[in-house]
């Protein structure tokens, strides 16, 4: 396990980030950093700040105050599609995919080849594209609904279609939000194995309710609330801090 | 100066600034109805031009059934015709909230088109009645003439009544806005939606008592406009375009922004008039407000709602 | 053109192209052969619009600027060219009826009426055809460029972009109306009589000037499909529908919408030459609001999805205005106030849609029975 407090050599560093709407601090001077093929939980109550620290990385909101640095490059100011290009992938809390679509053209258009105009309308879906769609298919258990339009789909499966058309990009962190809200328990399995599978060669923030999934994938993890961090640390330590306890009500 | 004395001068100024005030008092007047309704529903009415129309005819109406049997009542003739006006218009508005505009809510593009269908199919029932030239409508005799502010400074009454009526108007609207039940349940379905609906609110009544609302107002300005403005059936045509500006630059859900947005814009187009020609100051005025929406598109008072 | 056009397209521009360069032309005199070349410049905006409104949802009340640029810079080519023909004119000539003295010759018509003694900088480019016609071609798209860059990339929304484009038809058309020496005024720019000597206005170059007309209009379908077939036009409708995940997906979704409405701008503008060419002549009254928002409902009745479509609807809502205006014109307004709500709350999908749920399916029963 890696100590987290440097931010040398890490894919994303949050510093004393902040930012409030009319007045209210909805993340307060909140500082953490992300290293390289780490795969780091953020739990915490609702209204702790964890969207909003997601929006503000992937450049949906402005912060008041902080900075934002990913690769060592400083985020600010930076438009989401820019972000997006330097390697960082977004998943939402409810399922965003393109539901016009057939599986295999949403994820073709997340292919990272052809994202300015020219290139969009110059593309072609040549073998490479066709052999990294059904590459990435088949990792979120897709691959036999690939010409099946996306608004067919299930609940669940429409995550892994969200989350595939995240991992095609090739990104260097993936940003997860609630990813097995609404699944079965089944689907809730086979997401972890998922998720194991795909932290091979990038980082992974998952923002999580579940404590069974968090359990079940998490190594080093980051406790929220109200805007600022609680706590930081193994699963098992940070389940036993008097302070998670107390915020929780006594959730285990 | 211009080759005239500074006396000349400053009257000029006061005249056109005095022209400058009815126009202020014409967008005013349009702009409230409108600016009621697209805060709340997001809609632009593009037959709200025509709600004012018809509100003129109104007038005209009134005013040949009180010349027939009321003579000796000519004097009052206009107040009851503002409140026919407004009450017709309001219910019309209402009718077409229910037939059309209810359906389209989740798409305000279309209620673009929509109601431009509408204000089509209005301006020619009024012509297929009416006829296409314009009608007289007459003025009651103390509307007639004109105040001497000074030597050189003259007033007409009936312009003094349109802006009275606007100021009137506009005081009415912001204080149902603010108190009366109506216009809470407006800010909360403004605000948010859902939350307003499971509070009890009957959005949908809300939504149409807004737009009857909004035409009626539209109706009451048709009424004071006979007074400055030829009646007759694309009467509305003339200021829509600038009613949709006003209410797009003052900032949805904002009855202040309405009003400096008008004052601003009939100010910057009647101070144009006075150095260059009429469709040049229309132009340029035009150029400055798209030019400013383009740098702050959300328009001067936006209501600030939290994602 | 299997590549271009999948499966049940190949045949509907088969038809098209039946339609106007076989059944048109024979079954038609010149006179009504020309209204249809009319009808047909409208396609040309209506099939934009289909790019613009239909995939990227970003509704333009604006493309009688676009229409009018390319129609006024058809116009401003081909009386410069007559006017010229003028110069050497006697009062005796005049008397004939073949030309008109003015004060300064060589110069349009209502320049001279306005005293005017020199052309105006701006029509510099117009005495060369070459460069007229790169204009047609680029100025629309440009224009639309410059309008639109300012408005995707703050985010403007829907119904307040909706507003400024009319405020723009507005604004255009006032200010040409205002202007009648420098651009024709409220008379607009008419008499034009050749294009490179070539006399536009003879029975003959009205059916010419059609089958031009109409090929151009298969190409634009032709263009419209391959940028609709494209990762393009994939990439404007996800952003009609989910501009946050395009958005997520690395998309600048401003220079996608952006190419959306240049591409109806482009359209629009040779759309407006080509009416020059076709009518003889432009005005202000096909650049202002009420033109603008007929244009959508072109679209609109057509299937605002359909490119197809687009030109039915076009052919359909004009040729039914011609008729009807003439025959019932109280009827007329009313037909169209009733049109532009009934294609919103009823028939959105138009024309295309009527085809595809009721005439389509009993083809293909023929089509299958017929084996």
């Amino acid at each position: 396990m890696q100590n987290n407090s440097s931010s040398q050599g890490s894919v994303l560093s949050v510093e004393n980030l902040t930012v409030s709407f009319d007045g209210y601090k909805v993340v307060d001077d909140l500082s953490f950093s992300i290293a390289e093929n780490e795969l780091r939980v953020i739990i915490g109550p609702n209204g702790a700040g964890k969207t909003t620290v997601l929006d503000l990385i992937s450049g949906r909101t402005r912060p008041t105050a902080g900075i934002i640095k990913f690769r060592g490059e400083d985020l600010k100011n930076k438009a989401e599609h820019e972000i997006v290009q330097l390697g960082l992938g977004r998943k939402f809390q409810t399922p965003s995919i393109f539901e016009d679509l057939t599986v295999f053209e949403n994820l073709e258009i997340s292919f990272p080849r052809g994202r300015d105009v020219f290139g969009a309308f110059f593309f072609k879906r040549d073998s490479e594209v066709e052999d990294r769609v059904n590459e990435v298919a088949k990792v979120i258990y897709l691959d036999d609904l690939l010409s099946h339009s996306a608004a067919a789909l299930s609940h669940g499966q429409k995550q892994w279609l969200e989350i595939g058309m995240l991992l095609i990009q090739d990104p260097a962190l993936m940003m997860l939000d609630e990813p097995v809200a609404g699944m079965t328990l089944n689907e809730r399995k086979q997401t972890a194995e998922l998720l194991n599978q795909i932290i091979e060669g990038r980082s992974v923030v998952v923002i999580e309710h579940d404590m069974n999934f968090v359990r079940e994938i998490a190594r080093w993890v980051t406790v929220m609330h109200q805007g600022k961090v609680l706590s930081e640390g193994l699963m098992g330590d940070v389940q036993k801090d008097p302070q998670v306890i107390e915020v929780y009500l006594g959730h285990s | 100066m211009f080759g005239y004395t500074f006396g000349e001068l400053g009257s000029i100024f006061a005249m056109q600034g005095f022209a400058g005030l009815i126009l202020f008092s014409v967008f005013l007047l349009m702009g409230l109805g409108l600016a009621i309704i697209f805060g709340q529903l997001g809609v632009i009415n593009m037959a709200h031009g025509e709600f004012m129309m018809i509100g003129m005819y109104i007038t005209y109406i009134m005013q040949l059934l009180f010349l027939h049997f009321l003579p000796d009542l000519m004097g009052i003739y206009f107040f009851f015709a503002m409140a026919v006006a407004f009450i017709f218009t309001a219910i019309l508005g209402g009718c077409v909230e229910w037939l059309i505009i209810r359906h389209l809510y989740r798409r305000p593009l279309d209620t673009l088109l929509a109601t431009w269908g509408i204000s089509l199919i209005l301006q020619q029932s009024i012509r297929v009645v009416f006829g296409t030239r314009e009608v007289g409508v007459v003025k009651p005799d103390w509307m007639m003439g004109s105040i001497s502010l000074t030597d050189m400074i003259d007033i007409q009454i009936y312009g003094l009544v349109v802006m009275v009526i606007t100021i009137i108007l506009t005081i009415f609207v912001m204080f149902a806005m603010l108190r009366s039940l109506w216009g809470k349940h407006v800010r909360a379905v403004v605000q948010n939606r859902e939350m307003a609906g499971a509070v009890g609110i009957n959005t949908a009544r809300t939504d149409r008592m807004t737009f009857a609302i909004g035409c009626g107002i539209a109706g009451i300005a048709g009424s004071a406009f006979t007074m400055i403005s030829s009646t007759a059936p694309d009467a509305g045509q003339h200021y829509i375009v600038d009613t949709f500006l006003v209410v797009v630059f003052g900032g949805a859900g904002s009855l202040l922004g309405t009003v400096v947005s008008a004052f601003t814009i009939s100010q910057l187009q009647s101070t144009l008039e006075f150095f260059i020609t009429g469709s040049m100051a229309k132009v340029w005025t035009l150029l400055v407000v798209i030019g400013i929406l383009m740098v702050r598109p959300q328009g001067l008072f936006a209501l600030k709602i939290r994602r | 053109m299997n590549k271009i056009f999948h499966g049940d397209a190949k045949y509907h521009f088969l038809v098209i192209a039946v339609l106007l360069l076989i059944i048109f032309p024979v079954g038609l005199d010149v006179f009504r052969l020309n209204l249809v070349g009319k009808y047909l410049t409208y396609a040309f905006v209506a099939i934009g619009l289909v790019i613009c409104w239909g995939a990227g949802g970003i509704l333009s009340l604006g493309q009688g600027v676009f229409f009018g640029v390319g129609g006024y810079l058809m116009a401003m080519n081909l009386k410069l060219e007559a006017a010229k023909a003028d110069i050497g004119c006697t009062r005796a000539l005049q008397e004939t009826g073949s030309c008109i003295v003015q004060s300064t010759p060589g110069i349009p018509d209502f320049m001279d009426w306005a005293s005017m003694t020199e052309i105006p900088m701006f029509w510099g480019f117009s005495h060369s055809l070459f460069l007229t016609i790169v204009m047609i071609l680029t100025v629309p798209a440009i224009l639309a460029f410059i309008l639109g860059i300012a408005m995707f990339r703050r985010r403007v929304g829907g119904v307040y972009f909706a507003i400024i484009t009319q405020a723009m038809a507005a604004l255009l058309s006032i200010l040409i109306i205002g202007n009648a020496g420098y651009i024709g005024g409220f008379n607009g720019i008419t008499d034009l009589r050749t294009l490179k000597g070539w006399d536009i206005r003879t029975d003959d170059a009205k059916v010419l000037i059609y089958f031009v007309t109409a090929v151009l209009l298969l190409i634009g379908l032709i263009i419209a499909q391959i940028v609709l077939n494209s990762k393009l036009g994939r990439v404007i409708v996800a952003v009609r529908g989910q501009e946050d995940r395009v958005r997520f997906s690395g998309y600048s979704v401003a220079n996608f919408k952006l190419a959306a409405f240049c591409f109806g701008a482009f359209m629009a503008g040779i759309g407006g030459a080509l009416f020059t060419m076709n009518v003889g002549f432009i005005h202000a009254n096909f650049v202002g609001i009420v033109p603008s928002i007929e244009m959508v409902i072109f679209c609109a009745v057509g299937g605002r999805f359909s490119i197809f479509g687009a030109v039915y609807g076009a052919l359909v809502v004009n040729a039914a205005k011609t008729v009807f205006s003439e025959a019932y014109p109280e009827l007329w307004l009313f037909a169209m106030g009733l049109i532009f709500v009934g294609v919103v709350l009823a028939f959105q999908d138009g024309l295309a849609g009527f085809y595809k749920q009721s005439i389509a399916p009993r083809l293909k029963q023929m089509w299958s029975s017929a084996d």
